[in-house]
């Protein structure tokens, strides 16, 4: 540097000098993050840290007072089998809804791009069970599931084939409950799958057409399937995420049974907070539920990073 | 290689006509230009050519085969985009690649997995791999071979999307706007590159543009369209000198061709307020046009007699733009609401300053009726046809400005 810089005011200290107005942008920035950051942490990182803490404690709800007992909680979960079969329960309720809503959804999505009348109305249609309580719906299941009345079992019964009590069979009933999961999540994801495919250039199938792939199979090879990826990406992520939290139509139709077949993660755990009031416990299963769903979310951010230079 | 022929070609989107009733022959091995300002159907044109469009009415060959039944596929032509249509998600060399494994392998050849150990397929695999490495080593690809197209700049992936039409070795070659998306710099450069490869590979191209510099700049021949329709079809220099119709005369040329309004009464044809002496013209033609190119003015004093096989026009200067090599001189008519642009040599300029009053003296025009037909024949007073460039191509003695 030299010091003999006509811009210089202060030729004497080089060293530390600070640009005029640097302090009070930086003030600046502060007062307007402020909000924000206040917020996030009222509102999200605050509450998870409190659950966090919680779990570590033996407080139940309405106890006077509270002790620290360090991993006491996750200690008992580890050998609690109820976990472990809300765990599993969880997990194949995932494994069996996520694939096949997430293939319904794009066959769906597919078949009403390359239609060319009445597109809105199969739109809608297939969106009204995102658009509708589930709770509702649920009366409608358990009578469509009705052993003797209910419609699937009438239609099995016409076609010769095997009947069961549906939602009171311990093999069945999970499977049920997925049923309705997957027949509430195509809407959804078809929607997602319509705007990736919406987001596809014309121009690229003219030129698969040009180089030679223009069959169906070879477009959606060629074209359609890569350029879905991140779309895919995402639709996993949030049926993955949504399929997680099952709980109503649990808590509506099976509570859990016959035999905890269906107990899954977010039913026991409101059972442990609200009816046994084990408040430190049903923190700790939180604490389980929330890591999975970090795991997803932190999958999706690898992937989708992965694919970002598509553009 | 092959030629294309195509006749009578109609087509509409709903009510709207885009082509009416096109016919063109195009030659083996020569470099085609369809120009015209957008939405003149030249790229609806070129996409019926290419089989993602179907006309409604007409024939198109090519070779000797028509096409008109056949899928893009089965046409054995190359279509380079305007937006280059990469796949973003491929590398360059998987972006070469997939014309030829689409030709070169079978149905189960191409299956995932599988498909690789069939027989056969390994070596058409690496057949089809030094292809493409050759393709792409002379267009300069060849260190870029494993990226993807978002890691390309844009004259790089103008290059990849040449490469796929290349390798294939297509009869012919369709481009729609190659160059569009690229800057002013780069877009000399690649006229120049595509104009070379035209040489190189002899192939029949057939290439759409509304940018008449690099119409007149690449090709063998230029079919001028407008409104649906080819208004003519000629080599670069006779589209410029001798156009058929006043809009292939102003869209052709920069600056743009400054045209007048003409009248003839009384075998008086005046245009702007002054008698031009030109003869030949028919009686019934009372409202004309005429057109005059930057270069064919001179500049004079309004003091200056006018010789009788020229015509001429008083105004005062309103801008003048220095380009070094030669200065636009901007003339405001008098008589007519019209600015004239005169390009000059700068010494001729010189000294001029705007306000100036000043005569435009031209030698040669071109007359058109008020259809916009081109009315040829068409004489001055000592008997020289106007529309030609005068033999002592010099003109008059440039008129000195003192400033």
């Amino acid at each position: 540097m030299r010091s003999d810089s006509p811009l210089r005011h202060n030729p004497g200290s080089a060293q530390g000098l600070q640009r005029p107005g640097a302090q009070a942008e930086q003030w600046a920035a502060w007062l307007l993050a402020g909000p924000a950051v206040v917020l996030t942490w009222l509102m999200l990182l605050g509450p998870a840290a409190g659950v966090i803490l919680l779990s570590l404690t033996d407080w139940t709800f309405g106890a006077p007072e509270l002790n620290w007992i360090g991993l006491d909680n996750y200690r008992e979960m580890w050998g609690d089998t109820a976990f472990w079969q809300s765990l599993r329960n969880t997990l194949a309720y995932v494994a069996f809804t996520v694939p096949t809503s997430v293939a319904l959804g794009l066959a769906v999505a597919l078949l009403i791009e390359s239609g060319s009348s009445l597109k809105g109305l199969y739109r809608a249609l297939f969106f009204l069970p995102v658009t509708s309580t589930l709770l509702a719906m649920a009366l409608v299941f358990q009578f469509a599931f009705h052993p003797t009345v209910g419609i699937v079992n009438l239609a099995l019964g016409a076609l010769g084939l095997p009947t069961t009590d549906w939602l009171k069979n311990p093999d069945t009933a999970l499977f049920s409950l997925g049923v309705i999961g997957i027949w509430q999540a195509v809407g959804l994801n078809m929607v997602l799958f319509l705007a990736g495919l919406k987001a596809i250039p014309k121009d690229l199938y003219e030129a698969a057409a040009i180089d030679g792939a223009d069959s169906g199979w070879e477009r959606f090879r060629r074209v359609t399937w890569p350029m879905l990826g991140p779309a895919l990406v995402f639709v996993v992520t949030i049926t993955a995420i949504r399929s997680f939290q099952v709980f109503d139509t649990v808590a509506v139709l099976t509570e859990g049974g016959p035999n905890k077949a269906t107990s899954v993660l977010l039913y026991q755990m409101v059972q442990e907070g609200f009816s046994f009031l084990r408040s430190a416990y049903a923190a700790a299963l939180t604490c389980i539920f929330l890591a999975f769903v970090l795991l997803l979310t932190w999958a999706q951010n690898r992937l989708l990073d992965r694919r970002a230079h598509y553009g | 290689m092959a030629s294309v022929s195509i006749q009578g070609l109609r087509k509409s989107f709903g009510t709207t006509p885009v082509l009416r009733g096109v016919s063109l022959d195009i030659r083996d091995g020569e470099f085609l230009t369809l120009v015209g300002p957008s939405g003149c159907g030249k790229t609806t044109l070129l996409r019926i050519l290419a089989g993602l469009d179907h006309a409604d009415e007409g024939v198109l060959f090519i070779g000797d085969t028509p096409v008109d039944h056949l899928p893009p596929k089965r046409r054995d032509v190359a279509m380079v985009f305007q937006s280059y249509a990469l796949y973003p998600y491929m590398s360059v060399r998987q972006n070469m690649a997939l014309p030829l494994l689409m030709r070169r392998l079978s149905r189960l050849q191409r299956m995932p997995l599988m498909g690789r150990w069939l027989p056969g397929t390994r070596a058409t695999l690496s057949d089809i791999d030094s292809t493409v490495a050759e393709t792409a080593e002379s267009l300069g690809l060849g260190s870029l071979l494993e990226r993807r197209p978002a890691q390309l700049s844009g004259g790089q992936r103008q290059r990849v999307a040449l490469g796929r039409a290349m390798v294939r070795q297509p009869s012919v070659f369709l481009m729609d706007e190659p160059l569009s998306n690229l800057d002013a710099k780069l877009r000399v450069s690649t006229r120049a590159e595509i104009a070379q490869l035209h040489r190189r590979l002899g192939t029949t191209f057939v290439y759409v543009t509304h940018d008449q510099v690099e119409a007149m700049t690449m090709s063998d021949r230029v079919a001028m369209m407008m409104d649906g329709e080819i208004l003519q079809l000629a080599s670069p220099q006779e589209l410029y000198d001798d156009p058929n119709d006043l809009r292939v005369a102003e869209f052709i040329g920069t600056p743009k061709a400054n045209t007048l309004p003409a009248t003839l009464s009384h075998d008086v044809l005046r245009v702007a307020n002054e008698v031009w002496p030109l003869h030949g013209l028919a009686k019934r033609e009372t409202q004309l046009r005429i057109a005059v190119r930057p270069e064919w003015w001179s500049l004079g004093s309004t003091s200056e007699r006018t010789s009788p096989a020229e015509g001429w026009i008083d105004g005062d200067v309103s801008h003048i733009e220095l380009l070094g090599s030669e200065t636009l001189v901007h003339v405001q008519s008098r008589g007519v609401d019209a600015v004239m642009v005169a390009r000059v040599t700068p010494e001729a300029a010189r000294g001029l300053m705007p306000g100036q009053r000043l005569r435009l003296r031209t030698r040669r025009a071109l007359v058109f009726d008020a259809q916009g037909l081109r009315i040829r024949g068409v004489r001055w007073a000592g008997g020289r046809v106007c529309d030609v460039a005068p033999a002592d191509a010099k003109g008059p003695a440039p008129a000195v400005f003192s400033a």
